[in-house]
């Protein structure tokens, strides 16, 4: 049951995520997989729930090892969840058939972090975009190109007819990311999943990238995860924000309602360490101790209680629950649990 | 006036390709007196890692240093020979780079690490003092001694970078220079190691060149700051006043491009277009393609830096 | 590189093809000329122990090791990157057991299994090209495999997946264009070895009847002439080799920097 319940009414979500884990087995030798029995998880993604509303933008953020990426690609059905459910637009991604998923690649597509590593090498940005036609058979040979260099004009990559021929490696890193968003594009899809889309780029060009980001999506009405370990630009493009720590959830809500009022520790912590652009700004850091532990054997009862300075008897017992602040904030931590 | 630290002058570094000569740097001076942070800030291509590495005559080929000249405490860098720069590097000017990943020696153990870089320089000490001093170095940085023994495989990349730290600092040098020290890290170790550097830069009496992409370290960090684009300094001066009152349009447009959550209004302001390259760089002032603010000379006249404001600013808005 | 390389191999190639209307002789004419001259005006190149000219021996002896090369690298380049591709892409028991046989091959010395096989066959070009090929198949899959398994990693492949490509698409459009460089090196000196292995078979009597001129057959017999004196019936055919395999590494290098758009742009 998806908890987010924006406006107050009960409504089917556009995304809904219940249960999701995602555990990778730990690679190991011959002779221990011959001679012990036990096996090692890690396990990225750890009993996870969250529910997106069409339209929305919706934050994953989170540092290394906090999942947000695996959750990524497990929404897309990159790779198998271990348990749990993601049902999309009414679909259950997980229980699909292979007809029914490459459907699904048409409505879902993805963003990737490495505009550089996400393009072949050997094949020029216009046929790149185009073979996303290709495989989906939109068009006939003859539009397909036109739809192409359409599809480039409208990520800024201008004169569309010179672009088409470039090889990946002949363009900055803004150009390649604008041709790694254009292939997203051409499909016109519902929902597109952005993992750190400008982590890569350049900070003037960023700016471009996101404002080109939120311009495709008022004109193709388009639903954003957005992946990223920058909390800054998280605030700048998402609607609401999720942070994750070590494979689970630790506190969901609104934009400005979760940086203005983090309140799980972790959050708290997260949003003091950003770095501010002005001089005269007097960090107040809460620093946790320590850093962040193995994803194989993480701690007790609440992942964070090792770190955290508020810290009681509750906390490496038992997991926490989600606890309602709002109706749109949720955070999982014994300090704020009801009764 | 104290002599400065470091004076570099007309500084100019090209490296050779397929397509032509990439000038990475072009006539840059720059001084930093004792005790100073400067912070080089810039993007891809504005020349401020060679900058860096050139201060330490570290230019790999095919790159070359192809005019100026680097003063180091009266030393001559650039025509030194390479047995004095061993002797300078390490002990009088070190450096933290970018990637604790590949810059710590995957077969050596801490412990060595340590050592060896005391083997170089300090050929006297015995063992024991060096190890004994490597433990010291780590306790003040954070790292439990016990692990001097481990490798640098069993550390996550925050205590990866404080070793790279330690070692930079093992020897007291004049001048530490950290090239992009915390991008690789996540964003709560690189507070730490923020507040790390912060700490023993007092403590040390440090004299610092950070440089860096990201401008709300520059912000926290630096005393001075030098905005680089394309290969040349466009503005150097006091960070304060930078930031309160940028001059050069490439300042501004940077600075209101980072990224601010206690003012978002003022932040995340694109600039159109993108950085030159370098081989064929455009005739004039290098940014006049992208200024927003570009007039009849921009494209005709490179402009000189002048002093305006208590700072150097190259842009014909101030000639 | 490449011109060098190229031009080599194109002399050599058509050299050979024209060699039959530019020949002075026949060049299995047997006392053709005195038997050992050594070069002179009449002959340029001598002639050897049958009186047979050496100019048109050289000229034609190509012929032979062209065809069996060819025919070679064609069928173990094919073989070894189609099992290659799909083994290492389909993973599991697929790649296991591709990789069993083809590490069986490989621990084989090269030569040594040639010879087992020719001597198995018979004589004659075909057996030869067959010969050569098993020797080499185990080399392109090594070399694709390799590199799909780092490919099939790689996010751009990822990507490829994302937009809804089957796996057919993938091996063929993301995949195998960006193997290309590297198979392409192992065929030049899949080339080159063909070359120096045929000329050994024949060299060791398993190759082509001693009736057709083969440069293999001259070092055989100019071997055997040597301690004599005539240096002339085993330089000339050894020195044919000697340039043919050396354009055909030489065409290889440039080849390989030539198909990497990236390699380009570096220095």
């Amino acid at each position: 049951m998806p908890f987010v319940q924006l406006g107050g009414c009960l409504m089917l979500s556009f995304v809904e995520v219940a249960g999701l884990r995602k555990y990778f087995p730990v690679q190991r030798g011959f002779l221990e997989n011959a001679f012990s029995r036990k096996h090692e998880f890690v396990r990225a993604v750890d009993d996870v729930e969250f529910a997106i509303e069409k339209g929305e933008t919706f934050g994953l953020v989170g540092e290394s090892g906090s999942g947000k990426t695996t959750i990524g690609r497990l929404l897309l059905r990159l790779i198998e969840p271990t348990s749990g459910e993601i049902i999309i637009d009414g679909k259950d991604i997980v229980k699909a058939h292979p007809n029914e998923l490459r459907d699904f690649r048409r409505q879902a597509q993805m963003i990737f972090q490495d505009p550089m590593a996400a393009l072949s090498p050997r094949m020029t940005i216009g046929q790149a975009i185009k073979d996303a036609l290709d495989i989906h058979q939109i068009g006939s040979s003859n539009t397909r190109k036109k739809m192409v260099l359409q599809t480039l004009e409208r990520v800024g990559l201008t004169p569309a007819e010179l672009f088409y021929d470039k090889y990946p490696h002949q363009l900055s890193g803004g150009q390649r990311q604008r041709a790694v968003i254009g292939r997203a594009m051409i499909l016109e899809p519902h929902l597109v999943v952005a993992d750190e889309p400008v982590a890569m780029v350049d900070v003037s060009i960023r700016a471009q990238i996101l404002d080109l980001l939120l311009l495709l999506k008022r004109d193709l009405g388009l639903t954003y995860v957005f992946i990223t370990h920058d909390l800054a630009t998280a605030n700048y493009f998402c609607d609401r924000i999720a942070i994750m720590y070590l494979g689970k959830i630790v506190e969901v809500g609104l934009r400005d309602e979760v940086f203005n009022s983090p309140k799980h520790p972790y959050a708290a912590a997260l949003m003091s360490a950003i770095p501010v652009p002005d001089p005269q700004y007097k960090h107040q850091r809460m620093i946790p101790r320590g850093e962040i532990p193995s994803p194989i054997r993480p701690p007790s009862g609440c992942r964070f209680h090792p770190r955290c300075p508020k810290a009681f008897d509750a906390c490496p017992m038992k997991e926490p629950g989600m606890t309602k602040i709002s109706q749109t904030h949720f955070v999982a931590c014994h300090l704020f649990d009801t009764a | 006036m104290v002599e400065p630290l470091l004076n570099v002058q007309n500084l100019s570094v090209e490296y050779a390709s397929r397509r032509g000569q990439v000038k990475a740097v072009t006539d840059v001076s720059l001084t930093l007196d004792k005790g100073s942070t400067l912070g080089i800030v810039g993007e891809s291509g504005s020349g401020k890692s060679t900058l860096g590495f050139a201060i330490l005559n570290l230019i790999p080929s095919p790159g070359r240093i192809v005019a100026g000249k680097i003063t180091f405490d009266h030393t001559d860098i650039i025509n030194q020979n390479e047995d004095n720069m061993r002797r300078i590097r390490g002990s009088q000017i070190s450096m933290v780079f970018q990637d604790p990943l590949t810059s710590l020696n995957p077969l050596l153990k801490i412990r060595d690490h340590f050592t060896e870089l005391f083997k170089v320089h300090s050929p006297s000490m015995s063992k024991k003092d060096a190890i004994s001093r490597a433990g010291e170095l780590l306790d003040n940085l954070g790292i439990a001694r016990e692990r001097l023994s481990d490798y640098p495989h069993q550390f996550s990349g925050g205590m990866r970078q404080r070793v790279m730290i330690g070692l930079a600092l093992a020897l007291n040098p004049r001048l530490v220079i950290a090239d992009e020290p915390t991008t690789a890290l996540d964003v709560i170790v690189e507070a730490q190691i923020l507040e790390l550097m912060k700490r023993l830069k007092d403590e040390y009496e440090l004299t610092l060149i950070l440089v860096t992409h990201n401008i709300g370290i520059i912000a926290e960090m630096a005393d001075r700051i030098a905005v680089m684009y394309a290969g040349q300094i466009v503005e150097v001066g006091p960070t304060n006043d930078i930031f309160a009152d940028p001059l050069h349009p490439y300042t501004k447009g940077l600075l209101e491009s980072a990224p601010n959550i206690i003012h978002p209004e003022r932040s995340m302001r694109p600039i159109h277009g993108s950085p030159p390259d370098l081989i064929t760089l455009p005739p004039g002032c290098k940014f006049h393609p992208r200024c927003p603010r570009a007039f009849e000379p921009c494209p005709i006249r490179e402009p000189l830096p002048v002093e305006c404001k208590h700072r150097l600013v190259a842009c014909h808005l101030y000639n | 590189m490449v011109l060098i390389g190229g031009v080599t191999i194109l002399t050599v190639v058509v050299m050979t093809i024209v060699s039959p209307y530019i020949s002075p002789f026949n060049p299995t004419a047997i006392n053709a000329g005195p038997v050992l001259q050594p070069p002179n005006s009449k002959f340029p190149l001598g002639t050897n122990h049958l009186g047979e000219d050496m100019l048109s021996r050289v000229l034609s002896g190509g012929s032979v090791m062209l065809q069996v090369a060819v025919l070679a690298v064609v069928i173990c380049s094919i073989t070894g990157v189609s099992i290659g591709l799909m083994g290492a892409y389909a993973g599991g028991l697929a790649d296991k057991i591709s990789s069993l046989v083809m590490d069986s091959i490989y621990a084989f010395p090269g030569l040594v299994l040639a010879i087992a096989i020719a001597a198995m066959l018979g004589p004659g070009v075909i057996n030869m090209a067959l010969a050569i090929a098993v020797v080499y198949v185990p080399s392109y899959f090594r070399v694709v495999r390799s590199q799909v398994l780092t490919v099939k990693e790689l996010t751009y492949v990822e990507a490829a997946r994302a937009l809804g490509a089957k796996s057919r698409r993938i091996l063929t459009r993301y995949i195998l264009p960006n193997l290309l460089p590297s198979v392409v090196v192992v065929v030049t000196l899949n080339f080159a070895d063909a070359i120096l292995m045929a000329a050994g078979l024949t060299f060791l009597g398993l190759g082509v009847p001693v009736s057709t001129p083969d440069w293999g057959w001259d070092l055989t017999y100019g071997r055997q002439l040597l301690p004599s004196g005539a240096w002339w019936v085993i330089g000339f055919p050894g020195l044919m080799i000697v340039v043919t395999v050396w354009g055909f590494t030489i065409l290889g290098e440039g080849l390989s920097e030539l198909l990497n758009p990236k390699l380009r742009e570096i220095a």
